[in-house]
């Protein structure tokens, strides 16, 4: 039975990667987790998202203005895709690479367009994530991370 | 104190890591707080011993309070309290830590930046921890340098952990053009420490350093301007300053520095002159020219031996070099004309102006040494001049105001020479302050560093000279101000007063001490409060013989002693000498002058050059000639100008 959560939350967690959602540094993650932060993955995770969450308010804000502050609209993309990527949020970092362009080329409509993109991404993986740890709270202490095949 | 700091440190190091890099001390900067945990979290994976900021003024304040706590500074480079590349070069340049810069960004201009500015490493986020279980060498590599360009510290090599004999080898570098003077150079002091430390066991770990006091550099610049800048070899340089202990790889290395620092400036000016014409007059802001840049370059120059290419070649040195030594006060004109090199980076000015007329760049090296300048051109000047910058001419003030221009760099260390022309009591010395890349625009500019540019007048210096000049020494660089001395300048110098970034303009400054308070107040960093008072030239020239003092005191803090290169006339009205003045006329405070470690953690020479002098501008008839030279130059200062008054130059010092 246990084996089955095992492989169960492996499965979820192979999907992940599989689709995409999620890249190397999220193993990085779950390999920094030991004794001494047992729960490491999950608290940064929810680190990120609170955090995060002020992030997308702000571009969100500054989208509507008009004319659109390039600038800054750059300059909170990129603190919101450090985090992204520190996480290993790999779609949402592609995203955030898409909208940066755009900023630098002056394209509002694109910046607006990517940013949709962007809180799609966003609050999809944050489900899945979710999803994953709960799961992996009941499975018990995880073992040691293993790269999906 | 400076050996027995090294001593002390080397030893502690020593006896904390038998298994370096295990247990290494990292300092971790980063507003994000996810990439803060993590980044945390990956230190201490790798057995590093790690202390989180998440603000970089918290992260300087802890610095400061113990300059050994930490071996290396980790740090992320897009920060919302202060840019990362500043804090970059106030760390390289008060506590001389190796420093590794983070980004997301991994554009290539990025990295360069962080290069120029002395980061001793650039990674991209996200990090993994294999990148860092190797940045322990940065902290090997320093220390190896460090202790003394005389003997390779193969010691140091073998103390290392096996898997990183491999990187040793970078050490085998210039050591010779890293290691910084350790040498105690008091007049208190006794030579027989320093000959005690030269003669240390090779084995020993750390080897003391020279430490090239004011004192010490005035002497070599006595030197190097009797015999001539082209003439003056190593040899005949040591001869002439006849100081025991000292050899002649010692004064080799310090001239090569020398030289260096003398070639930036030149290009400085010619890249503020530029900027200063491109700019508009009242509100150029203060260019940024690349004095990151500088500090970086310079750092570099003294870190790795390396000298700044990057900073110094796309600048087209008007001879402003050439004019050393030359009598009177050459006109900024001159200067203006060619000297104004183009701003590298867009960010910082740094520019120090050079100077109508002579000046002798000291070139700091890197880091360490920032005694030098300080004491040499300063306190040439002051001794000889009276100067010391006072525009008489501006509404107010008669008292001369002296700057100081404590530039404190960043952590490039940049030394800032200050034009030693004076030592030749040549009337017409010229002050010239090298702006420091850190300082912030006075036009409020966000950028962080601003450019420093003094441009005084120096009204009556000594009595002798009737004109004013202004000394502005704007350089509001957060952290350190050096105190710049202005002989007596006789033409107004105009400055740009550097803002501290978050400062509000000083334009204010007109009273004497009351506009540097404001400033300092903005810095967090307490860094000894540059007050900046403006004072009569007496009391300048107290002062800057106070900072001499100071100087001296840090042994290995670089006193980027600004000279402020006045033009010779020293008339007030713009016309004739804003071009000559300033515009060259950068405090670079980053260069040099604090030396990253001062003594007593101090960060003691970072004299803060309170922008006040942006503040001045306002007054006085240099302002005008400010304005114009800003014209000129693309639009120095005009606000730094401030009242010359409140040139005054806090020096702080920290003790």
């Amino acid at each position: 039975m246990e084996r089955n959560l095992h492989r169960q939350l492996a499965n979820m967690k192979k999907s992940l990667f599989d689709q995409g959602y999620l890249d190397e540094q999220f193993i990085q993650l779950e390999e920094l987790q030991d004794a001494a932060n047992p729960n490491f993955v999950e608290e940064v995770v929810t680190m990120y998202y609170r955090d995060s969450a002020r992030l997308i308010q702000n571009i969100d804000h500054a989208l509507e203005k008009n004319p659109l502050d390039f600038a800054k609209l750059d300059n909170y993309m990129h603190q919101f895709k450090g985090s992204s990527c520190s996480i290993g949020a790999k779609k949402l970092k592609n995203e955030c690479t898409q909208f940066k362009e755009y900023c630098e080329t002056g394209n509002g409509e694109g910046c607006k367009r990517t940013f949709q993109q962007v809180k799609k991404e966003y609050a999809a993986l944050k489900k899945k994530l979710e999803h994953y740890f709960q799961f992996a709270r009941q499975v018990g202490p995880v073992e040691k991370a293993c790269r999906p095949k | 104190m400076v050996v027995e700091e090294i001593r002390g440190k080397s030893g502690g190091e020593n006896g904390n890591y038998d298994n370096f890099p295990v247990g290494m001390r990292v300092l971790a900067v980063d507003d994000d707080p996810t990439c803060l945990r993590l980044l945390e979290t990956l230190l201490r994976k790798c057995q590093y011993h790690v202390t989180v900021k998440s603000q970089a003024r918290e992260a300087l304040q802890i610095l400061r309070e113990n300059k050994d706590r930490f071996d290396l500074v980790i740090s992320d480079v897009h920060m919302p309290d202060m840019d990362g590349f500043k804090l970059l070069e106030l760390v390289g340049l008060e506590m001389d830590l190796p420093v590794i810069m983070l980004s997301a960004n991994s554009d290539p201009k990025l990295v360069m930046k962080g290069v120029t500015h002395g980061a001793c490493d650039y990674l991209v986020k996200p990090i993994r921890i294999e990148e860092l279980r190797n940045i322990w060498q940065h902290v090997i590599r320093r220390k190896k340098f460090d202790s003394g360009k005389q003997n390779k510290c193969t010691d140091q090599i073998n103390n290392c952990q096996a898997s990183g004999q491999g990187q040793m080898s970078l050490m085998t570098g210039n050591v010779d053009q890293n290691g910084k003077f350790n040498r105690k150079r008091k007049d208190d002091d006794d030579e027989s420490e320093d000959n005690g430390d030269e003669n240390e066991d090779p084995a020993t770990q750390k080897k003391p350093r020279v430490v090239w006091s004011i004192e010490l550099h005035r002497k070599f610049v006595a030197a190097v301007n009797q015999l001539g800048i082209e003439k003056a070899v190593p040899k005949r340089i040591l001869d002439m300053m006849n100081v025991e202990g000292l050899t002649r790889e010692n004064v080799a290395s310090h001239l090569q520095k020398y030289r260096l620092y003398l070639k930036r400036i030149s290009s400085v000016a010619t890249q503020q002159a530029n900027m200063a014409a491109a700019l508009g007059i009242k509100d150029s802001p203060f260019v940024r020219m690349s004095s990151l840049d500088r500090l970086g370059d310079f750092r570099n120059l003294a870190g790795s031996g390396r000298f700044a290419n990057t900073a110094l070649s796309p600048y087209s040195a008007n001879g402003m070099l050439g004019r050393l030594n030359s009598p009177g006060g050459v006109n900024l004109h001159n200067l203006t004309s060619s000297a104004l090199i183009q701003p590298n980076h867009a960010q910082n000015l740094s520019n120090s102006m050079s100077n109508a007329g002579k000046f002798h760049p000291v070139i700091t090296p890197g880091s360490q040494n920032g005694s030098l300048f300080q004491g040499s051109l300063e306190m040439d000047q002051l001794q000889k001049n009276k100067c010391t910058t006072e525009i008489t001419n501006f509404n107010s003030m008669d008292d001369s105001r002296m700057f100081t221009a404590a530039s404190a760099f960043t952590n490039t260390g940049e030394a800032i020479g200050s034009s030693s022309n004076y030592l030749n009591g040549d009337p017409n010395n010229l002050m010239m302050l090298h702006g420091n890349s850190q300082q912030a625009l006075s036009g409020g500019f966000g950028n962080q560093s601003s450019l420093n540019m003094a441009s005084f007048n120096a009204e009556s210096l000594n009595g002798g000279v009737g004109q004013s000049s202004n000394f502005l020494d704007h350089g509001k660089f957060n952290e350190t101000w050096q105190t710049i001395q202005l002989p007596k300048v006789q033409s107004n110098t105009l400055f740009s007063a550097e803002h501290l970034q978050d400062q509000l303009p000083l334009n204010t400054v007109r009273d004497n001490n009351s506009s540097n308070s404001p400033h300092l107040q903005n810095n967090p960093l307490d860094i000894s409060s540059t007050t900046m008072a403006s004072r009569p030239l007496e009391d300048s020239r107290g002062e800057i013989q106070f900072q001499e003092g100071l100087v001296g005191q840090n042994s290995d803090t670089i006193f980027g002693s600004f000279d402020f290169n006045i033009p010779a006339n020293g008339n007030l009205p713009p016309s004739s000498k804003s071009l000559d003045q300033s515009t060259g006329i950068f405090n670079r405070k980053m260069e040099m002058v604090v030396n990253s470690r001062l003594p007593g953690g101090a960060s003691t020479l970072m004299q803060r050059n309170e922008i006040e002098q942006s503040n001045t501008d306002s007054r006085r008839s240099n302002e005008n000639f400010l304005l114009e030279q800003a014209k000129l130059q693309g639009g120095f200062v005009s606000q730094s100008y401030g009242s010359l008054d409140d040139l005054v130059n806090a020096v702080v010092k920290r003790v």
